[in-house]
């Protein structure tokens, strides 16, 4: 009897040994990446860099019309995707009742955020750049990516809204508050933190991406900013991307530097996030 | 009493308008699709059936056999899973069943940040680093080879493999695990022997997601694969560049003329991709909702 008990313990060690094993495999690499990417961009990295335009095709100068292109796009993108996903997130929660149709829209929320990047990209040069005429402009590409981050807003939206107990609503109902007052005034203050956590997920997965933009909005080498909706801008992953693959001889250095400013402001929002998300959960008295 | 019709149409307005943007998810899938169609369909009439799912893709000759790109995503995509599965699922079952709280800590927000890294940033890390590493483990004659890709891929799809698999493990009933440990069991013949077949099935859905995921992902793929359109068939073509369908859209369409047979070949794709990812996500999902409708995933 003790031995064979000795032997499951023998077993469980080991087998306890691979999950540790595992996880260390997956989170290695993640600190090999950010690190990595820290270590050799820090060097690139100055005022100088972020803020003047690209020169000696781009192998000098800063990145700055990158940077001011990703924020626009970004914005743009937010601007459209926000009210319908909030929108969508309030209809779920609050006034969908669980009929077939409900479930359509969740499933075609599900598809929406399967669809792969570079479908959304052709979509958005069929639509937007052709059909609508648009060309190939800050506007293609924005709404492009809000449409892309449309399920993201939704799911995490509704999640919020879900999680606001059912109470806060009988009561307000029970004050003779209407549905639409119970919701704006009790339900939404309430969930607001969550839903800003997810438009923030939403919206810096939107300014990494760089296939939903390749054909919409993004220029190789535009070294001024643009003054209209309608005109081309280089944006960071692109800018990334083209340098990396298109340009021969280009320094490590900047490709390092470049990679590290769209990390940082990737994982910069990433942590605020985090970080709103926790504070109110923290706060919160239910 | 007057003030009752404004408040009355209000609430009208407002859930008229809620529910327009809800129902808008359904309208953007079927607009992408109708696009896609409208753009890729005259690709069917204009290139011969023999020619479309032929083994050369070569438009400038006007070679548009798609296999070797279909082949060549699924190449990457079952290679990426092979190596996330097994990591993806030990994770989460460490991370729900064995991990002390702090562990936990430092997992989760590790797994976000892999989550939340640009796909474009990790080609180049695969590039620059990850490339020469296998061409010189393998002896490889470049480093921008199928197995680079699905390397890549594989830590892409882990984030969403780990969420999902977490949340299959979270389902099974807490009763089942004080059974186990009641009748003598330890905990990891727990986990092995009852937990982990109790959460088969979500483990399964977590799969298909992860899939779904590979199968889509561009920048990454395109930037370390090295995107020769050859045919995956031989034994050494892991260790051989490949080319997958969305590196084909990426580097392609920026370079034809719109309406050219080029440009609707290229749409063909994307309505191939775009017709996968949709079996692929609703299968996963029409799972997932079964199962929150018996009440047990939450």
């Amino acid at each position: 009897m003790q031995e064979i008990s000795s032997r499951r313990y023998v077993v469980q060690r080991i087998g306890f040994g691979v999950l540790v094993l595992a996880a260390l495999l997956v989170v290695l690499p993640i600190l090999l990446v950010v690190g990595a990417i820290i270590l050799k961009g820090i060097g690139a990295i100055n005022w100088e860099f972020l803020t003047t335009m690209p020169r000696d095709g781009m192998k000098a100068g800063g990145i700055f019309p990158a940077i001011v292109g990703t924020l626009l796009l970004t914005l743009g993108a937010a601007l459209a995707a926000i009210p319908f996903g909030v929108g969508g997130a309030i209809y779920l929660s609050e006034y969908a009742r669980d009929t077939w149709l409900t479930r359509a829209i969740r499933l075609a929320i599900v598809n929406l955020a399967g669809i792969p990047s570079v479908v959304y990209g052709l979509f958005g040069l069929g639509l937007f750049v052709l059909f609508l005429r648009f060309g190939t402009s800050i506007l293609a590409g924005s709404l492009t990516l809000a449409i892309m981050t449309l399920p993201i807003i939704i799911s995490t939206s509704e999640e919020a809204l879900r999680a606001v107990p059912m109470e806060f609503r009988t009561v307000s109902a029970s004050l003779g508050g209407t549905r639409w007052q119970g919701i704006r005034n009790i339900v939404l203050p309430q969930a607001l933190p969550g839903i800003i956590t997810g438009v923030i997920l939403g919206l810096l997965r939107a300014g990494g991406e760089t296939a939903p933009i390749l054909f919409t909005v993004a220029a190789f080498f535009l070294p001024r900013l643009p003054q209209s909706p309608f005109d081309q801008t280089m944006a960071l992953p692109y800018h990334l991307y083209v340098i990396s693959t298109q340009v021969p001889g280009m320094p490590l250095q900047v490709q390092y530097g470049t990679a590290l400013a769209l990390l940082a402001l990737v994982l910069s929002l990433n942590v605020v996030a985090t970080v709103i998300r926790s504070y109110f959960r923290r706060r919160r008295q239910w | 009493m007057s003030k009752t019709t404004p408040t009355r149409w209000t609430e009208f307005a407002v859930e008229a308008l809620v529910r327009v943007a809800g129902f808008s998810a359904i309208g953007f899938v079927l607009l992408i699709f109708l696009f896609l169609l409208r753009e890729g369909v005259p690709a069917f009439f204009e290139i011969a059936p023999g020619n479309l799912f032929g083994t050369r893709w070569y438009p400038t000759f006007d070679l548009f056999g798609t296999l070797p790109l279909i082949l060549g995503s699924a190449l990457i995509t079952v290679t990426a899973i092979v190596i996330a599965l097994p990591l993806g699922v030990a994770t989460a079952v460490f991370v729900r069943e064995v991990a002390p709280g702090w562990a936990r800590e430092i997992l989760k927000p590790m797994i976000e940040v892999l989550a939340g890294i640009p796909s474009v940033v990790l080609g180049f890390f695969g590039m620059t680093l990850i490339a020469p590493l296998v061409r010189q483990v393998f002896g490889a004659p470049t480093g921008l080879t199928a197995f680079t890709g699905a390397l890549i891929l594989a830590y892409m799809a882990l984030p969403t493999l780990i969420s999902v698999a977490e949340d299959a493990l979270d389902a099974v009933p807490r009763s089942y695990r004080d059974a186990a440990l009641a009748m003598g069991a330890t905990s990891w013949q727990t986990i092995w022997r009852v937990v982990a077949p109790a959460a088969r099935s979500g483990i399964v859905t977590a799969v298909m997601l992860g899939m779904g995921r590979a199968i889509g992902e561009t920048m990454a793929v395109m930037m370390v694969t090295g995107n020769a359109a050859r045919m995956p068939v031989s034994l050494d073509s892991l260790f051989r560049p490949v080319r997958t369908m969305t590196a084909t859209i990426a580097a392609e369409m920026g370079e034809v003329a719109a309406g050219s047979t080029h440009y609707h070949a290229l749409f063909g794709i994307g309505i191939i991709l775009f017709v996968l990812t949709f079996v692929i996500n609703l299968t996963a999902a029409s799972a997932l909702f079964q199962k929150r409708r018996r009440g047990g995933l939450r």
